[in-house]
């Protein structure tokens, strides 16, 4: 049996929980999930800038801080945090983590040659819209393959104590570690489903442990000290989820299904690089204790493809809000944006969209928000998007003065005008697994 | 009778691109068979108005007294692209444990 544990669901998630999972309890090894959907282009940017930058920059100092742990314990870390440089990624780990082994895995990045991939025939157009990729060329910012958890496993029989990824599909980081201690196949893709199950349930931290949990939220011991999940993988693909002992947060098999169907699709083709995963055939026992096993997964053999994920220039955007109180504070919120609309309609600017939401009374939930009678206070929240930067800018300017020139006793203007943002859109796609070679280097 | 969703059920949502997906799971195993007989991909498109602007898709999943559904074009272009203050569907479950199902007083 080995135990795997998931100490960051993205970057920015709670820095202490890698150093108390390695601090609090046994663990083989820790896996770190660093990179959302457009992650990839600020770090392009980053690179850009500064060749020895470009991948996630709180990586390196954690490792540091736990370095001497992760040699008394045994621990071995698995991370995508290489961004787009994984190798200085790696290097910076070295520097400040001397003692400990490296090891990179390569070739997820293919920026460089998305015009030889375009012009040999690979369209890769987009998964929801189906347009080609050559509509958006000269937008793309990053281009990165996920990568499937066979050459993480091959970094790991370098002996490396710390694998750095770039791209790779969340759960392939968990799954790695149990290829390369069973010894699993790219043909056994029953076992590889139950192992991408496994990193599913695992792969956004706390969200199998009690966090963001609706279940019976209020009575849920210790979020302050949640313990961060971990999965007891045995050689049949059989697991069991849990925490370290002592911590706070629950495991249940109700807080468990509820990070099983989190942002999946159709769960019979739950499709990753190294297989697909059938989640009509898990079984699942609540074991009591914080613990919950799970048996009988079985799924299918890998795609032929492999997804990219691209980012690409989109347009701008600004959002900005004025609040209004009692009486009457949705009818004033919602004179105001009438006039906003009556402005921006006068000075002939165009968007793409422009968005409207009353905070309060339905911003998040629609026509389903239950009803609110009169509020207190109301926030009108306005937002533009675009191709023009210059129309998103002026349109900034056009919510202050309604503090003076609109329906009585708006306030909440202190942050001043709201800021013009890029969009920096992602586009999914397909490639054909052939065409992308990974090696794996270890970083002296 | 009349009782809202969260009686028998709890829900989690998220996003993949501009389509959000709910899990709704049944409290207890005799809730599921209401479940698949009272929440329908028609009922939860209404349930949820002008915020979804696609299909909506239902799957189920017996073994785990539980059903996803995927609303499609439900965040407004998603991601960065999105205007709205949850551009993650990241509350979408919890708007949709406000539907109202019918329900015989044995099966609560």
């Amino acid at each position: 049996m080995i135990r795997i544990a998931n100490g960051q669901g993205f970057w920015g998630d709670w820095l202490e929980a890698p150093v108390r999972l390695v601090e609090q309890g046994p663990l083989d090894y820790l896996m770190l999930d660093y990179l959302a959907e457009v992650t990839m282009s600020i770090l392009q940017k980053q690179k850009a800038a500064d060749p020895a930058l470009g991948y996630a920059r709180d990586f390196p100092p954690l490792v540091a801080r736990i370095a001497k742990l992760l040699r008394e314990r045994h621990v071995r870390v698995l991370a995508n945090a290489g961004g787009v440089n994984p190798i200085a990624c790696a290097k910076e780990v070295r520097r400040l983590a001397p003692a400990l082994k490296v090891a990179v895995v390569l070739g997820d990045d293919i920026l460089d040659s998305l015009d030889s991939l375009l012009a040999a025939g690979h369209e890769m157009r987009n998964m929801d819209t189906g347009e080609p990729l050559s509509t958006i060329r000269e937008e793309i910012q990053s281009a990165n393959a996920y990568l499937g958890a066979f050459p993480i496993a091959e970094a790991l029989a370098t002996g490396a104590d710390v694998v750095i990824t770039g791209r790779c599909t969340d759960s392939a980081l968990a799954v790695a570690p149990m290829i390369h201690e069973f010894g699993w196949k790219e043909a056994d893709y029953n076992l590889l489903a139950a192992g991408t199950i496994a990193g599913h349930v695992i792969e956004c931290g706390a969200q199998s442990t009690g966090g963001n949990s609706q279940v019976d939220w209020q009575t849920i011991p210790d979020m302050a000290n949640i313990g961060f999940p971990i999965i007891e993988v045995e050689p049949d693909g059989t697991f069991t989820v849990t925490k370290h002992h002592g911590t706070g947060g629950r495991v249940t098999a109700a807080v468990v299904k509820e990070q099983l169907l989190y942002e999946i699709g159709d769960p019979r083709q739950y499709t990753m690089a190294d297989c697909f995963a059938d989640f009509t055939t898990i079984r699942l026992t609540d074991e009591g204790h914080d613990r919950v096993g799970f048996s009988g997964i079985r799924g299918g053999p890998r795609p032929p493809t492999l997804k990219v994920s691209i980012s690409y220039h989109y347009g701008w955007k600004a959002v900005g809000t004025l609040v209004f109180t009692w009486p009457q504070a949705l009818e004033k919120a919602q004179a105001a944006d009438r006039i906003v609309r009556t402005h921006l309609d006068q000075l002939g600017l165009q968007f793409e969209r422009i968005h409207t939401e009353y905070f309060g009374v339905n911003a998040c939930l629609g026509a389903a928000a239950p009803p609110v009678g009169d509020p207190a206070e109301v926030e009108l929240r306005i937002g533009v998007r675009g191709a023009d930067r210059k129309a998103a800018d002026r349109f900034t300017r056009e919510l202050i003065p309604l503090v003076l020139n609109g329906p009585p006793g708006a306030t909440g203007y202190g942050e001043g005008r709201p800021k013009v943002r890029e969009i920096v859109a992602y586009w999914p796609a397909l490639i054909p697994r052939e065409t992308i070679r990974t090696r794996v280097e270890v970083v002296e | 009778m009349k009782v809202p969703l969260s009686r028998i059920a709890h829900t989690r949502s998220g996003d993949k691109g501009d389509l959000s997906n709910i899990g709704v799971i049944a409290r207890a195993e005799k809730h599921y068979a209401v479940l698949v007989r009272e929440v329908t991909a028609e009922r939860v498109k209404a349930h949820f108005g002008e915020l979804v602007k696609g299909r909506v898709e239902r799957f189920e999943l017996p073994n785990l007294g539980a059903l996803n559904f995927l609303l499609h074009e439900a965040l407004d272009g998603g991601g960065t692209i999105s205007l709205r203050t949850d551009a993650q569907g990241k509350t979408h479950g919890a708007a949709l444990l406000a539907m109202e199902i019918e329900i015989e007083e044995g099966e609560l």
